[in-house]
């Protein structure tokens, strides 16, 4: 059953490489929040599923007898939380970007580096 | 968003969820929960709070700005770090204090541990308060 | 005024006096170790640098290093004294002071390393400083192109130099100067022994200014007088030729050694003596005098024979006592007169007698009269030159046309604006103060006074120095005032001829040569047009590799990823991967193809909130893996952040415009099937192999008994890893922070 979510990753990650080829800056942010969501899947799956074994201690237990792979949980779990970070930060930047420069097309924004004129 | 349903609703649900937030923090170490988990379920009783009246309301009923929360969440999880050393361990190595144990019962633990993941929990709480408010407000 | 610099009377206090004292300190320091050198005798320091690979904090002091450490001590002392009184309330003269005192250090370092990583970090070190102090006028943007000629010339040498000494350390095995000496024989025979050659004589030819990599030596004059004398006179062009000198025991005698030394040194000495009588200016013919000598000192190298290396030993000495002493004069004229043009000068004699004295003496020396130390090496220099094996008629005539080419110019420089003409009434020039003259006077007094008792050097230094480079004593030759009649002496007698007919006729020389030279190609006009279209050619790569665009960086970069994986498979072969689908449930089916749909929705879509919908799917789709496969704290975790980004989205998306509609591009499609396919590949590959459970294992174990906590995720969290997690959350806070700022500063700015 991992081969099985190994090709929903690649799925993921096909669409969200091509949200971000396109030159827009919303679709980019879509791709971000999708290939995040992959690559935390990734490391889960990598680290196997276990169907039903939470990684807790029962009471009165030393250690658990079966249990699922408890490591890329902890990995998971604050990329989650830092990848809900910088989406906050990327939708704000891309907010401000239409604000200031009211474009979202990237290729659009030469402020910082006006497009050269044939000479 | 002007419902009288949805301001008296939201009040209580958000103190609900709050206190939902600290329990779930508090039981983290044995049980699925904790200071990232606390702090995101406290952030949305808030946020809730904020879409239901108003930020500005939201803001009133924290009293603290949520930066200057996720701050001190920072400075109390490093220093749940240091505390270590004191004690000449290395950083970040959980201390523990059991009160009334016996030999069955550890009683009630109190751990250095626990300080360190309210450091989490007031920041993902500050953070996300942060984001959301300014969101809310400058947008 | 000189240098473009303000005076006045007041001085510089301490920071003007305590390098000189340090500098006399260093000088009186070598003097002391004279009596042992001239006991044929060498010092050497040693104290482990990087033991790893052998590197020593190593310093030899023999005759050869000696003669260099006391010129560059002593000149040092005298140059720092007229500094202080030439830049005297130079708002910026402690800078001056640093960089002249701490290249007078570098430099003794270099002439002192005997490790050749030491000698590199040395010789880069004068580079350097000479940069900061060639760009000293640093408001002038010709000083400061002048000063990066300098640093690109000598900087790619450096580079050249530095590829040299790592191959010489590869195949001596050893750092150690003083034992890579002793392999001479062997080095030779190596098959690597040509390519090191090259490499270490592009350091030394660039630094030393050999045609054709001159140009910058003249350009370097933009720095302050005192500096020219010190740097590109005296001490730091000679690195180069005292790195040959250095080398000359272990690498010199072979037929590539004895050409390329004697003809780059040949061609730069006639070359540059005629480019200097061609100068109007007093510094730039000097200037072009230093590589006139240069090229001399390098020719010398070239050869085997005592005569050579006695005349290299006392040229060297002799030209940098008269060649400091007429830069330092020429600042003198300068600040008095306020000019350096030949031709606006005249009747110095009368007002500024001592100057004109110390001018005389030094000239004297440096056109090579009786009884000076500059007429004994000049016998010298024709002595070494006929005993030259290869082609003596040749470097006896380059010896001679150079030597009365110079003859002339020292009447050019320190004799026609002393005694010739009468002073413009411009001018009012008087003498300079004690503190100018000390140097100068003293400088050229020693031209004298040795070429008189030449015996007070021969056991000192020249014999020391003779030693070090040929390693016998019986090759040094006496230095002499009359040694009877000889082939030198008819030699001497024909360059003094010569050289009082150019003289004569300096003017129309000049204009000839001025029309042959300016036929040439100019090498410095060369140097603008290459960094010229180093700078277009730099713009022009920048322009396609950085073009602004992020759809073309974003394409660039997933085909980077796709073009690593497969071309690694290509290389590799596929991964072993074994699928076993048996155990596939209906409810995983049912997630998997939840999740496929939201992302393809999402992808397709034109609508904004079918995209956020479609978004959110995807988010459940995974926290029900989560849940199914016991993540219980990451499928909280997850569900409470998508609710979140669904708030921020919704906050922001109805501010933004609507989506425009996708446009299906092959080439995207193709890329974004290959990288979902590889990474597909690699997962699969990865869940074929065993996992190794270690470290999940000793988190189960550990986590009650030692850390008191049943969850074991949670224990990891703020146990075991807590110093990520503390990373982790600092992150978070950033990022906030940053969010809040950016949405902040901007609203104030759009107010305005």
């Amino acid at each position: 059953m991992e081969v099985l979510f190994a090709i929903t990753i690649g799925v993921l990650v096909a669409a969200s490489v091509y949200l971000m080829l396109s030159n827009h800056l919303l679709r980019f942010i879509f791709g971000l929040v999708l290939i995040s969501n992959a690559a935390n899947l990734t490391i889960f799956v990598a680290g196997r599923l276990t169907d039903g074994a939470p990684p807790l201690i029962p009471v009165g237990a030393d250690a658990p007898v079966i249990a699922a792979n408890a490591l890329p949980q902890a990995l998971v779990l604050t990329a989650i939380v830092i990848g809900f970070g910088l989406f906050a930060f990327a939708i704000v930047l891309v907010f401000r970007a239409w604000t200031s420069l009211n474009s979202l097309t990237p290729d659009e924004m030469r402020l910082a580096e006006p497009e050269e004129t044939p000479k | 968003m002007n419902s009288v349903i949805l301001r008296a609703g939201t009040s209580y649900l958000a103190g609900l969820l709050l206190v939902f937030s600290v329990y779930m923090m508090l039981r983290g170490h044995n049980e699925p929960g904790g200071g990232f988990i606390g702090g995101l379920t406290g952030a949305t009783g808030f946020v809730l709070y904020a879409i239901g009246c108003s930020v500005g309301e939201a803001r009133k009923a924290l009293r603290v700005l949520p930066q200057t929360i996720a701050v001190w969440g920072l400075g109390i999880a490093l220093a749940a770090g240091l505390f270590a050393a004191v004690f000449g361990d290395a950083l970040f190595t959980g201390q523990w204090l059991f009160i009334g144990a016996t030999e069955d019962d550890k009683g009630l633990p109190l751990s250095s541990v626990l300080v360190f993941d309210i450091g989490v929990y007031l920041v993902v709480f500050g953070s996300v308060l942060t984001l959301v408010f300014a969101m809310e407000e400058e947008i | 005024m000189a240098d473009g610099v303000a005076h006045n009377a007041r001085g510089n206090g301490w920071v003007g006096i305590v390098p000189v004292l340090f500098a006399a300190a260093l000088f009186t320091y070598f003097v002391s170790l004279m009596p042992t050198i001239a006991g044929l005798e060498a010092i050497r320091f040693a104290a482990p640098w990087i033991p790893s690979l052998g590197i020593e904090f190593a310093f030899l002091v023999d005759g050869l290093s000696l003669t260099f450490a006391l010129l560059i001590s002593g000149i040092g002392t005298l140059v720092l004294l007229y500094s202080n009184t030439y830049l005297a309330g130079h708002p910026q003269y402690a800078r001056f002071a640093l960089f002249l005192t701490a290249f007078m250090v570098s430099m003794l370092g270099l002439v002192l390393a005997d490790d050749l990583i030491l000698l590199f970090v040395f010789w880069e070190l004068t580079t350097f400083t000479s940069y900061m102090l060639i760009g000293f006028s640093h408001d002038s943007e010709k000083s400061r192109r002048n000063a990066l000629q300098a640093l690109f010339v000598t900087g790619a040498g450096g580079l050249a130099f530095l590829a040299g000494l790592i191959m010489l350390g590869a195949i001596t095995g050893t750092s150690s100067i003083s034992e890579i000496l002793t392999m001479g024989e062997a080095l030779k025979a190596h098959a690597l022994y040509v390519p090191i050659l090259i490499l270490l004589l592009a350091g030394t030819f660039t630094k030393s200014a050999q045609v054709p990599f001159h140009f910058w030596l003249p350009n370097a004059m933009a720095a302050p007088t005192p500096v020219s004398a010190f740097l590109h006179s005296a001490t730091m062009v000679k690195a180069g030729v005292y790195v040959m000198a250095r080398m000359h025991p272990a690498m010199s005698g072979t037929d590539i050694w004895l050409w390329t030394l004697t003809i780059f040194g040949a061609v730069t000495a006639v070359f540059a003596s005629f480019l200097s009588l061609r100068q109007t200016d007093l510094k730039q013919a000097l200037a072009y005098t230093t590589l006139m000598a240069l090229g001399t000192l390098t020719l010398f190298l070239g050869q085997e024979s005592g005569y050579a290396m006695t005349a290299f030993a006392a040229f060297l000495i002799v030209h940098s006592l008269y060649k400091a002493s007429l830069f330092l004069i020429v600042g003198c004229i300068d600040k008095s007169t306020g000019t350096r043009e030949t031709d606006q000068l005249g009747g110095l004699a009368r007002l500024m007698p001592v100057t004109t004295v110390a001018a005389a003496l030094a000239a004297m020396s440096m056109a090579g009269f009786p009884p000076f130390l500059g007429f004994i090496g000049k016998e010298l220099k024709y002595a070494g030159a006929i005993a030259v094996t290869s082609e003596p008629v040749l470097v006896a005539g380059a010896a001679l046309l150079a030597n009365s080419l110079m003859l002339a110019v020292a009447g050019v420089v320190a004799f026609r604006p002393f005694w010739r003409g009468t002073v413009p009434s411009t001018q009012s020039p008087k003498e300079a103060p004690w503190q100018m003259l000390a140097g100068p006077v003293i400088l050229a007094s020693l031209g004298a006074l040795f070429g008189i008792y030449p015996d007070l050097l021969q056991t000192a230094l020249i014999d020391p120095t003779v030693l070090s480079l040929t390693g016998q004593i019986e090759e040094a030759k006496e230095l002499k005032l009359w040694a009877g009649v000889n082939i030198p002496l008819v030699l001497s007698i024909a360059t003094f001829v010569l050289g009082l007919i150019i003289y004569a006729f300096h003017v129309q020389v000049r204009a000839v040569i001025e029309r042959v030279f300016s036929a040439l190609p100019n090498l410095d006009r060369g140097w603008d047009r290459f960094l010229d279209a180093l700078k277009a050619f730099a713009k022009w790569q920048t322009n396609i590799v950085q073009n602004g665009r992020l759809s073309s960086y974003t394409y660039v970069t997933f085909l980077t990823i796709a073009a690593g994986i497969f071309l690694t498979f290509l290389y590799t072969g596929l991964p072993a991967i074994t699928v076993d689908l048996s155990d596939v449930e209906w409810k995983h089916t049912s997630i998997a193809l939840l999740i496929a749909a939201g992302a393809l929705l999402t992808l397709f879509t034109n609508s904004r909130i079918a995209a956020i919908a479609a978004l959110g799917v995807v988010g459940i789709g995974i926290a029900l893996i989560f849940i199914v496969f016991s993540a219980p704290d990451v499928a909280i975790t997850q569900l409470l952040v998508e609710t979140l980004i669904v708030v921020l989205v919704a906050v922001v998306m109805l501010r933004l415009p609507l989506l425009p509609k996708m446009e299906f591009r092959l080439n995207h499609a193709v890329l974004s099937v290959a990288v979902g396919a590889a990474v597909s590949l690699i997962l699969i590959s990865v869940v074929s192999s065993p996992l190794d459970l270690r470290l999940t294992e000793y988190f189960e174990v550990t986590s009650w008994p030692e850390a008191y906590g049943r969850n074991i995720v949670n224990v990891i969290l703020v146990d075991f890893r807590a110093l990520d997690t503390f990373g982790e959350i600092a992150v978070v806070v950033i990022a906030a922070l940053s969010a809040y700022a950016l949405l902040r500063t901007t609203r104030k700015g759009d107010e305005k």
